[in-house]
């Protein structure tokens, strides 16, 4: 099976490229898709999340922020000027982990910029951006715990939010290993924080950027703390609907443009190392090694 | 709209480890829904009888105690109850308990906080059509229990009870197929109940329509199930001569 | 002992208030279409042509039978496509908002239908054979006298399912649309303050909905004794 892969995998390459190249004339002529969708009705709708502490939720006044979200906004950018728009509408659509997957494929969002993972399992049913962020996927918990790594969780509660990887990889570890553990699933990273805040889990398993964005909120986010062997590495990007390379060649490459142009580092600086509302924590997550090779060469590659 | 049918997704196996199929995680929520549904409606009618009787008693602070117990649960929305007994009443408890609560296992706590809740809420409901069961029998049927020397008590355990009971039965019906209606919203605690198990499977499928029209189904068979029980029972039941008797 | 902090409360008022906006646009929506094709399913189900009582069997039985949670699930999945397909998607109109309201009227048509033909149906016999004997079309006789009547019988459980469906408009919590409860829970969400904001929620639905039931009451004693 892999040698077969490995096989197609030069044709597979010679054949994006001539299906590349086949398409491009097309488009310039006639649009289609998304980017029709948009042209025709003057209005883009983004999905961003309520609560994924600093990618995308809202701030003290309600409002939508984050990393993220300031990147979907140079997409809309570029958008607006690939359709020569006077003006473009923008509608703003939360999504929980829950639902995205649904709401990008039945149209309610063209694009969705938050915190979600491009992987293969994914990519079957939705298009992926350039990768905007990579992170690890870690355990959050009080100081007081005695909690260091996973093997500790045996036999305890631990939380999770729905529909993540870190779901998955949760009972799929809690099966093989027997480790006994009851693993709650919550709604978003909210509901989860909340319930590893008030004593229902010991740990929070999650991405780890997202988990010192959940610190932000915490009544005292020195109580806590990140611990804990990453059980993956996983690449971030903007959702769109699958088989869209007009729209795709839009976003990727206003993504690009943000990342090479040392744009995508100020926006990081904003959020990761600076403080960032509702209560003005400073995150102090430094830029990784993997975040600046990204940024050096943007790409759509997946990790799983 | 371009969508791939799938019906075959049932069959395949979780991607959680183990040997679990789809369908075994929607066969789990349909035991969840109806095990819930069933343990609750059980509390409902212990409580709901117990709350209806003493609206109907002379005493003010029974029947004022009863009367507070029915506007609350119905005047306050079935999702915030909930959440009120999930997310806050372990926080008010004493810390001690509260923390045993909150430390027991998570399916054991979304459990009780639903069956709690929804055997509340359906109490409320009930107790009123208790109350009017025994509103509606002749106010002669308790002089006579009295009259007899029956005392107070006596007179509602061997004269109205018995009646109201049953007059009472065709009108809770749609109150026992709302139960099973009404434990859907559990899954927004994470109980993974049907409704649950059917948006876990979107998640993790990104097969929408296959899953929530299995889910549709088997609320429907719940459904015709119950009607066909309890159109039986009130054949049964029946009193001639009073509502529904014919 | 918990310690209370209701400090968030104030300053998210005005955003609370949006919420309840939402919850009362949708529930004034769904009592609007829900009785006005509430009352077309009743009179479908009374009809004399079989397939229009079968058709009005069906949805009611099918909608009293399913969650209204699965409905608003349901209707959050179809609906953006249907108004996409059938009107042209308005730009900036908020479709939650639109399915939500479309879930609610088409569900809460089949309860408000079942009112409905009660009403009709105690409405006596001889008045529908006192109308027809003075001339007047079937249509005439339900217009003009039989659903006149009907509704100032069912105006108190009319409005007793509207206090209900208040209620359930804070289901639209699984599409994450602010409505009232929405709001106020992501309000404690974000501040930390989920426990004082959920107990003020469920105060403001209470007063709201104990007033409007003793309302109703008060209104129907009085139709009595009319």
């Amino acid at each position: 099976m892999t040698t077969l892969r490995t096989l197609c995998r030069p044709f597979l390459a010679l054949s994006a490229v001539a299906a590349a190249l086949l398409a491009s004339p097309a488009q310039a002529q006639e649009l289609t898709g998304t980017l029709k969708k948009i042209k025709d009705t003057g209005t883009i709708s983004l999905g961003h999340r309520e609560s994924s502490i600093p990618f995308s939720y809202y701030d003290d006044k309600q409002q939508v922020v984050g990393y993220s979200h300031e990147l979907m906004l140079k997409v809309v950018d570029a958008v607006k000027a690939e359709l020569k728009l006077q003006s473009l509408n923008i509608k703003l659509m939360p999504v929980t982990s829950s639902n995205r997957i649904t709401l990008v494929q039945n149209g309610s969002v063209d694009i969705e910029c938050g915190s979600t993972t491009n992987n293969a399992e994914r990519q079957k049913q939705v298009g992926f951006s350039n990768t905007i962020f990579i992170i690890g996927t870690r355990l959050m918990t009080r100081k007081t715990s005695g909690i260091q790594d996973f093997a500790d969780l045996a036999g305890k509660n631990v939380v999770t939010t729905a529909g993540t990887t870190s779901e998955r990889l949760l009972r799929r570890m809690n099966e093989e290993k027997q480790m006994k553990m009851n693993i709650i699933s919550a709604k978003d990273h909210g509901e989860s924080f909340l319930t590893l805040e008030t004593g229902r889990a010991v740990a929070f398993m999650m991405d780890d950027a997202l988990l010192y964005g959940e610190m932000a909120k915490a009544k005292r986010a020195s109580d806590w703390v990140v611990v804990g062997t990453p059980q993956s590495f996983e690449a971030y990007g903007c959702m769109m609907r699958k088989d869209d390379p007009a729209f795709k060649k839009v976003v990727d490459a206003a993504l690009a443009r943000a990342m090479t142009s040392g744009e995508a580092e100020k926006i990081y600086a904003r959020w990761f190392q600076q403080p960032i509302p509702p209560k003005g924590l400073n995150l102090g997550f430094p830029l990784s090694e993997a975040m600046q090779q990204i940024y050096k060469a943007p790409n759509d590659k997946a990790f799983e | 709209m371009a969508y791939n049918w799938n019906w075959g997704v049932f069959l395949q196996v979780t991607p959680t480890g183990g040997e679990e199929s789809y369908l075994d995680w929607m066969a789990y929520g349909f035991k969840m829904t109806v095990g819930l549904s069933l343990s609750a409606w059980v509390l409902a009618l212990l409580f709901g009888a117990v709350i209806g009787v003493l609206r109907t008693v002379p005493n003010r602070w029974l029947a004022g105690f009863a009367t507070a117990w029915v506007e609350i649960f119905r005047n306050i929305p079935l999702l915030v109850q909930l959440f009120l007994w999930y997310f806050v009443l372990p926080e008010l408890l004493p810390p001690t308990l509260g923390d045993a609560f909150k430390q027991s296992h998570p399916v054991f706590q979304q459990f009780f906080a639903s069956m709690l809740c929804l055997a509340l809420f359906t109490s409320a409901r009930v107790a009123e059509q208790v109350r009017s069961g025994i509103e509606s029998l002749p106010r002669g049927q308790k002089n006579a229990g009295l009259a007899m020397g029956f005392t107070l008590p006596q007179t509602y355990r061997f004269v109205l009870l018995p009646m109201a009971f049953r007059i009472v039965v065709p009108p809770l019906t749609s109150e026992f197929l709302n139960i099973f209606k009404n434990s859907a919203v559990c899954s927004t605690i994470g109980l993974l109940e049907l409704a649950a198990q059917g948006r876990q499977l979107v998640d993790y499928t990104a097969q929408p329509y296959e899953s929530f029209i299995a889910v549709t189904l088997a609320y429907l068979v719940i459904n015709v199930v119950v009607m066909a029980g309890m159109r039986w029972l009130e054949a049964r039941v029946r009193i001639p001569g009073f509502i529904g008797g014919k | 002992m918990y310690e209370f902090d209701w400090t968030s409360i104030p300053g998210a008022l005005p955003f609370l208030w949006q919420g309840m906006l939402v919850s009362l646009k949708i529930t004034a929506v769904a009592v609007v279409f829900g009785i006005a094709w509430g009352t077309v399913l009743a009179m479908m189900r009374l009809s004399s042509l079989r397939p229009l009582a079968w058709f009005a069997a069906g949805y009611v039985n099918l909608f009293r039978a399913v969650p209204l949670v699965m409905v608003l699930l349901w209707f959050f999945l179809i609906v953006p496509q249907l108004l996409e397909r059938l009107l042209g998607l308005p730009p900036g109109a908020d479709v939650r908002l639109a399915s939500a309201m479309t879930g609610f009227a088409l569900f809460e048509a089949a309860y408000y239908s079942e009112i409905i033909r009660a009403g009709i149906q105690s409405v006596s016999k001889g008045q529908m054979a006192a109308a027809s004997a003075l001339g007047m079309t079937y249509g005439q006789a339900m217009r003009l006298v039989v659903l006149p009547q009907a509704f100032r019988n069912m105006v108190p459980l009319l409005l007793t399912q509207g206090i209900i469906l208040f209620q359930d408009t804070s289901l639209v919590y699984v599409s994450a649309l602010a409505d009232f409860f929405g709001a106020a829970y992501k309000v404690g969400d974000r501040d930390g303050r989920l426990v004082e904001l959920l107990l003020f929620a469920g105060a403001v639905y209470f007063v709201i909905c104990f007033a409007a039931s003793q309302l109703v009451r008060r209104y129907q004693k009085k139709l009595k004794t009319a």
